[in-house]
């Protein structure tokens, strides 16, 4: 069972109709107590880095914290990546939940921003998010802020510089564009998740 | 390199996608959910569903076409045609559309542009424009398909639409649509370098070339065309491996 987390940011109807047509069961919850029941978790997002801040107050952020510290495989999409950084330029005030090093930063002025559209990744030797593939897939993005390159970047991009496109560590699994809008690569890196037994 | 898309844009009536100059002699041209996913296994980067239904006809049946439509499609797809309110706009939404466009109802209340963006982001939202040359260099907003005319200068209403945030804006020349004879270039690059965010051309779109002139010459972000794509002549595949050909940046292969 995949439990995907609503916080009231954005639509989350893509990510479940992604898994379904996967076959794989999911839920989609905003109640603590299902994350501790969790299988994998899944915490979407679109939107502003501000929205987040539900999910302190909501208790959803203990739940994953805890949920993670078990070993439960996670994956952050869009904002739900840059949540797991320490934080965004978009909202200082909004803290993440800093599992990794660094801040998320806006797009220099120039370039057209959001950066909107199919961009080429750059995958690194390790990932088994995306495990299969060829080692420049086409992917759908739409974000005005990005994370920073560090030491589990398993996926970069080039727009206005390069940052981190993909991230993983142990449990731990982020990516910037939307698996479930970028057409077979995508469904076969969400096929990829639920797949993993760590 | 962020590739410039090819979006393939399915005019909808009472359920079925319909062909026509101009929105006249419409004739079928299949079932939504079956001619989106054949664009999308083509190599479209993104499908738009514009309901051109009648008023009264529309609330029985889009939000079940979208709903079978999304059922099976894993790239981007944009709903337009119709809708007025924040409400109207979660309900398409719910159904499985990624992003709503809006025309008409920006235009009478641009407020409901922030509303839509604030609850379900800027991304989520495309203005669509439908532009006519006036005189020179000056475009004038049409509403309603482009049977009424606005009042609004083009330029400044994308730059309105931005402000109130807008995600894309859908740039259609009215003059070039159904034309088959290429893209407002002119048009297009005015709007392209005075936002920040992407721009979609559309209308007047015939053949490769007018792709390659739209994003090299009008600046666009995106390119949409109708009715080169249906009927199975003129497959995407085989426009992005030409204007891939001549240098311009596509998602090829998929």
């Amino acid at each position: 069972m995949i439990t995907i987390i609503d916080y009231g940011a954005g639509n989350l109807v893509s990510v479940k109709k992604a898994f379904d047509w996967l076959g794989e069961k999911c839920e989609i919850t905003s109640n603590p107590d299902s994350v501790a029941r969790a299988a994998k978790i899944v915490l979407p997002g679109v939107g502003h880095f501000a929205s987040t801040s539900t999910l302190t107050h909501s208790g959803l952020r203990d739940a994953i914290n805890q949920a993670i510290g078990r070993g439960i495989p996670f994956l952050g999409i869009c904002v739900g990546m840059q949540w797991m950084f320490h934080g965004s330029q978009e909202a200082p005030e909004t803290p993440g939940l800093a599992l990794f090093q660094g801040e998320c930063e806006r797009f220099p002025a120039s370039v057209k921003s959001p950066h909107v559209g199919w961009n080429q990744l750059q995958l690194g030797e390790t990932s088994r998010l995306f495990h299969g593939m060829l080692p420049s897939p086409f992917v759908y993005f739409t974000h005005s802020f990005r994370a920073p390159l560090m030491e589990n970047t398993t996926a970069c991009c080039e727009y206005g510089g390069t940052f981190a496109a993909a991230i993983e560590r142990e449990n731990l699994f982020g990516v910037q564009f939307h698996p479930e809008k970028s057409g077979e690569i995508g469904l076969k890196l969400l096929s990829n998740f639920c797949a993993l037994t760590c | 390199m962020l590739t410039k898309r090819i979006i393939a844009c399915l005019d909808v009536d009472n359920g079925r996608v319909v062909k026509g100059v101009r929105f006249e002699n419409l004739r079928d041209a299949g079932d939504p959910a079956e001619l989106a996913k054949a664009h999308s296994e083509s190599g479209a980067d993104e499908i738009v569903l514009l309901d051109i239904s009648a008023a009264h006809e529309r609330r029985t049946t889009l939000l079940d076409t979208v709903h079978r439509t999304a059922k099976q499609l894993f790239i981007p797809f944009t709903v337009g045609g119709g809708i007025r309110t924040l409400e109207e706009a979660s309900a398409v939404f719910s159904a499985g559309a990624d992003k709503i466009s809006i025309n008409s109802a920006a235009l009478a209340d641009p407020t409901v542009i922030t509303r839509i963006a604030e609850r379900f982001g800027s991304q989520a939202v495309v203005v669509a424009i439908d532009a006519k040359r006036c005189n020179g260099m000056r475009w004038e907003a049409f509403t309603h398909g482009g049977r009424n005319i606005s009042g609004r200068d083009a330029l400044e209403w994308a730059q309105e639409s931005e402000s109130r945030g807008a995600g894309e804006i859908l740039l259609t020349s009215m003059d070039r649509d159904g034309t088959a004879s290429g893209f407002d270039c002119k048009l297009t690059r005015m709007i392209a370098d005075a936002v920040r965010i992407p721009v979609i051309a559309s209308g007047g779109a015939g053949g490769a070339q007018h792709f390659v002139d739209v994003f090299r010459e009008g600046h666009a972000d995106a390119a949409l065309a109708a009715s080169i794509f249906h009927y199975g002549f003129n497959q995407i595949a085989d426009l992005k491996q030409e204007i891939g050909s001549q240098g311009i940046p596509v998602r090829w292969p998929c």
